[in-house]
């Protein structure tokens, strides 16, 4: 395809515009990050590591991270048994009121995290009688990270129709063998994207974890939104922001390497 | 005649639609059956159900003597070549080829051994290590039979296997199933709509319509007498001589069918030999079809027959349309009385 010159000079001032709109601010937590006045007054006064030593000293910020990392795993753990499941089953069979499971299946990432927060909230205390604390939140998250395993499942095993697993059968392997030496293999990159996918989204996630968390119990989103106006902590917290920069990008990066995968060329031997 | 397949009242609906209809058909060891019939006359649907994909509405599927209408694919003594070939694309040839080996716990070199041996039935030594992207359609289609063939099972079930080749690539492949089908003697039970090649390759030959079977008949059978209209159109082309027509031009009651290089076009007024009526009329179309021609003669009266004159570089004259009077020439040996007809043909038989 051509595009006339001017209409390219333009659409790269636009892309040019939003990339910067867009990233500034992250390059601002950065540089605030070893800016020496608490207040973060711009252009910064001077530069200093001291907020980074701080940060890697702080059994607050440290324990957040470790809480939120094991969320999202588990999380993501119980997304991928699950999700895949729903995938196969909703895609390898036919019943009355498929499409009424599948859309209730994908309803809870649409639906506005605090309804989703105070509707978990009101089932767990009141209905179970659950004290709030880790498990709670494991299971508020994994309700919304089955849509993207779900979501890559559904749409690779369409994708593949059903002779790869017909022919499986047909050379004499059960509904095991099966799925370990075809299904499996052909769904592992779709796996790998929607795995990353919930992981990012369990990480961040903070209006229902806000109402799924025990008082004695902080995901680094809770505890960053909790410590940036104490005046003590805002430098900390800017450094903590900078690298969850860093540490986000790395998921978001793979899951789209590859769910741009084709299946011909994903598998190893 | 031992029955390596029979189907026993086989009846198959998907909701409204009777997809195949109370079939009763044994097919032979070592015997090339193949099922032709057009699209949606359920010929496929009798290889999934066989196979074990479907699961039959009515009636019994055996094996030999055992029955095995209820037992799932993995359990049946059958292999298939699908329409899409269905190779694992993550896996590469050699591994596709020894699968059923794998899961039936052959020992590795054992395994290896075969499947080298199948993949040298179907030419493609030495493609083990290739990629099934790396394959061409016609090397895609015989790694998938390498792959049926490996596990020596009963019976091979093929579905259309040479629909996505080209026509020149579907001849060779033709002759080089049946030598297959022949050294390794397993039954073969072909799906086809092309009836050339039923024709060409089978033993005996199920037509199919409408999820019944019309004639099940060796091909020369099937050509020189079709049991019904339907079988005399679709194998082969056919001119149908209806009821009124034949009493009028032949003389005789009943409808009947005659192929159209059966016939010739003479000059009007030409002599008559034993057995042979000239019907008169007129060249309206000629089709040149390099090795043969076809002409369409109307007939005083109105009905049309096509004739069929090969192309033999010889002295006869030139086939054109014209007004002039000619007549058609045909032998009272080469009709073909149609039998099931209509309730007329009933009535004056």
């Amino acid at each position: 395809m051509t595009i006339d010159r001017r209409l390219k000079a333009v659409l790269r001032v636009f892309t040019g515009l939003v990339l910067v709109i867009v990233y500034t601010p992250l390059v601002l937590v950065f540089v605030n990050s070893f800016n020496v006045d608490r207040t973060f007054t711009w252009p910064p006064p001077g530069y200093t590591l001291d907020w980074w030593d701080l940060a890697i000293h702080s059994s607050g910020a440290r324990d957040a991270l470790v809480t939120s990392i094991e969320v999202a795993l588990l999380a993501t753990a119980i997304a991928l048994v699950l999700g895949t499941l729903a995938g196969l089953a909703l895609r390898r069979t036919r019943f009355f009121g498929r499409n009424v499971v599948s859309l209730l299946i994908i309803l809870p990432i649409a639906l506005p995290g605090i309804v989703t927060g105070i509707a978990l909230n009101n089932a767990f205390r009141t209905m179970l009688g659950l004290e709030l604390g880790f498990f709670t939140i494991v299971v508020a998250h994994a309700t919304f990270c089955i849509v993207t395993v779900f979501n890559n499942v559904q749409a690779r095993v369409q994708r593949l129709g059903p002779s790869l697993e017909q022919a499986s059968a047909d050379l004499g392997a059960g509904p095991f063998k099966t799925f370990r030496l075809v299904t499996f293999p052909m769904l592992r990159s779709a796996l790998l994207a929607g795995a990353l996918l919930a992981f990012g989204l369990s990480f961040d996630e903070i209006v229902v974890t806000t109402f799924t968390a025990g008082p004695d119990i902080q995901t680094l989103p809770i505890w960053i939104f909790q410590n940036l106006f104490r005046p003590n902590q805002a430098p900390v917290v800017n450094v903590v922001a900078a690298v969850l920069v860093l540490l986000s990008a790395v998921p978001i990066y793979l899951a789209q390497r590859l769910s741009g995968d084709v299946v011909n060329t994903s598998a190893a031997p | 005649m031992t029955a390596e397949v029979t189907t026993q009242g086989l009846t198959k609906h998907f909701g409204e639609v009777h997809a195949v209809d109370d079939l009763d058909l044994e097919i032979a060891d070592g015997e090339f059956f193949s099922m032709l019939g057009p699209s949606g006359s359920g010929k496929t649907t009798v290889l999934r159900m066989v196979a074990g994909f479907e699961r039959p509405t009515k009636g019994r599927i055996l094996l030999g003597d055992a029955d095995v209408t209820d037992l799932p694919p993995y359990r049946r003594d059958v292999n298939t070549v699908f329409q899409d070939y269905a190779i694992f694309p993550h896996m590469d040839v050699i591994r596709n080829v020894e699968y059923g080996l794998r899961v039936k716990r052959v020992d590795r070199k054992e395994r290896r051994r075969r499947a080298e041996e199948a993949l040298a039935t179907v030419r493609l030594e030495g493609y083990g290590g290739r990629k099934p992207s790396q394959l061409s359609g016609g090397q895609r289609q015989r790694v998938a039979l390498a792959r049926a063939l490996v596990n020596r099972p009963k019976v091979l079930l093929l579905d259309e296997p040479l629909g996505a080749l080209d026509l020149k690539l579907r001849r060779e492949m033709q002759l080089e199933l049946k030598q297959i089908q022949r050294d390794v003697g397993i039954t073969f039970v072909f799906v086809t709509h092309d009836q050339e090649e039923a024709l060409s390759m089978s033993d005996r030959v199920a037509v199919f319509q409408d999820g019944r079977v019309e004639q099940v008949a060796t091909p020369v059978q099937l050509y020189e007498e079709p049991a019904s209209e339907f079988v005399a159109g679709f194998v082969g082309t056919s001119n149908r001589i209806g009821a009124a027509d034949a009493r009028r031009l032949l003389g005789t009651p009943g409808e009947y069918a005659v192929r159209p290089e059966r016939l010739r076009v003479v000059p009007a007024g030409a002599s008559v030999e034993r057995g042979e009526l000239m019907l008169p009329g007129r060249v309206r179309e000629v089709v040149y079809l390099g090795p043969t021609t076809h002409a369409m003669v109307e007939l005083d009266g109105g009905a049309t027959l096509t004739v069929s004159r090969p192309n033999a570089g010889g002295a006869e004259p030139p086939l054109e349309v014209s007004d002039r009077m000619v007549a058609v020439a045909l032998h009272r040996n080469s009709l073909i009385a149609l039998s099931g007809g209509t309730e007329e043909t009933e009535e004056t038989a």
